[in-house]
């Protein structure tokens, strides 16, 4: 019960882009057609429920305060978080070099979907945060999975339903100034407005 | 913000000018017609999680400016060593190593900023403006060309989060770098003069709105259309 209302928190109250702005550099860019905002929220969704676990293994046994204590009294002292940026990083970006490799091999279908948007992900910041996220809030295994997993599904919801506005806003007559990135961050402040009517939920 | 740049002393130099013209408009493109935010749409994340306060934002331009233009040097340095198969695992390793250090610098100089600040800080890795400048800039050019490149993106992403901090912390707690401007005013007119404060300017919508606010007078100035 404690997991499934933490992935709704995920998903709805924490959503990664209305309450953090994490990756909206890919937000904005992609998001000009439903098709191309599914494919990349699918991508998003996987590698962050890969990486999220993986990130808190390589906190909890190598980086914490501590956590090389298996090793050894003396290793017991030894505090590796100002690592942690740099890890995090170079296991995100490896991860996402070899599940291109896997999903190109083994499911081709898959990737001529996601293929062009995995490389686009390892610099999204909704990947990096979410990792950074699951150390800051401390969260067990299970959590850090779930967490990884709804967050991905909330970035999907959101850039979806942007997507689908942004075709739908191709009629109409926006003023030439604001065209573009203007309306889009007008429009997702308002859509922001709608999400903040889940904060009276307490979950 | 423009005009400060472009009043830099000039120094002549035999070979081409330390500030020339053409490194010149390194700096100043990206201030105004070539702004990294409100033209090219990058760096949008942490241009809109920061800026609740004028404090937290300044600290965070600062932050991005030494990393940009670090990141930037380095990687010219390093450009024709660097295969170019593994050039983003450099990059992220080197613009890592500079968020790291900044980071640990906030933490023993500036705790409260850093408690604050949280992952923002971790985010500028992941800064589209670094990367981009990186690829784009970097990857091709001298060291010192690369440094005026950074630094003139640094500085047009910086004056665009500190007008949307600065109109962030006004209508939405009604002080400036933690000045109080509606106290003062209220305080001038009497009791019966109060202003109110917008909550919604503090939540992230409204970060949203000044943003897309400040893009239409920006680009309406410039002219520029996105098709």
């Amino acid at each position: 019960m404690e997991l499934f209302s933490l992935g709704i928190r995920s998903i709805f109250i924490d959503n990664m882009v209305f309450a953090y702005f994490l990756g909206m550099c890919s937000f904005l860019a992609v998001s000009k057609k439903v098709d191309t905002a599914l494919g990349l929220g699918a991508a998003v969704i996987f590698v962050l429920t890969i990486t999220v676990p993986l990130n808190w293994l390589l906190n909890e046994f190598v980086l914490k305060e501590g956590a090389l204590s298996f090793l050894g009294e003396s290793f017991a002292t030894i505090d590796l978080t100002f690592l942690r940026f740099i890890m995090f990083i170079a296991i995100i970006a490896a991860m996402v070099q070899l599940v291109e490799m896997i999903v190109e091999k083994f499911a081709p279908a898959l990737y001529g979907a996601l293929g062009i948007f995995l490389p686009l992900i390892a610099v999204n910041c909704a990947i990096l945060g979410g990792s950074l996220f699951m150390a800051q809030r401390d969260y067990t295994l299970a959590e850090a999975t779930v967490y990884g997993f709804g967050s991905g599904i909330g970035w999907l919801l959101a850039i979806i339903a942007l997507a689908a506005i942004r075709e739908k806003l191709k009629y109409s007559n926006v003023p030439n100034g604001l065209k573009g990135l203007g309306i889009t961050m007008l429009i997702t402040g308002l859509m922001g407005i709608a999400f903040m009517s889940f904060m009276g939920i307490d979950l | 913000m423009s005009t400060e740049t472009a009043e830099k002393v000039e120094v002549k130099k035999p070979a081409e000018a330390l500030l020339s013209k053409r490194r010149k408009k390194l700096i100043n493109d990206p201030l105004v017609d070539d702004n990294p935010i409100t033209i090219q749409v990058l760096g949008i994340c942490s241009a809109l999680a920061v800026t609740t306060q004028m404090k937290p934002t300044f600290v965070m331009a600062l932050s991005v400016v030494f990393v940009i233009v670090m990141a930037n040097l380095t990687i010219s340095i390093m450009r024709n060593t660097i295969p170019t198969r593994v050039r983003i695992i450099v990059q992220l390793a080197v613009v890592a190593t500079l968020v790291t250090l900044v980071n640990e610098v906030l933490k023993a100089f500036a705790y409260d900023m850093y408690k604050e600040l949280s992952v923002f800080v971790g985010l500028i890795i992941t800064n589209c403006i670094v990367m981009g400048r990186l690829e784009a800039f970097a990857m091709g050019n001298k060291p010192y060309d690369s440094i005026l490149d950074g630094f003139g993106s640094a500085l047009g992403y910086s004056w665009i989060i500190l007008a949307v901090a600065f109109f962030r912390e006004l209508w939405g707690s009604g002080t400036v770098f933690g000045i109080p401007v509606f106290d003062t005013v209220s305080s001038l007119f009497g009791e019966d003069f109060s202003l109110a404060t917008n909550g919604l300017m503090v939540s992230p919508v409204g970060a949203f709105i000044i943003l897309g606010l400040i893009i239409w007078v920006q680009r309406t100035k410039t002219g520029y259309v996105e098709h």
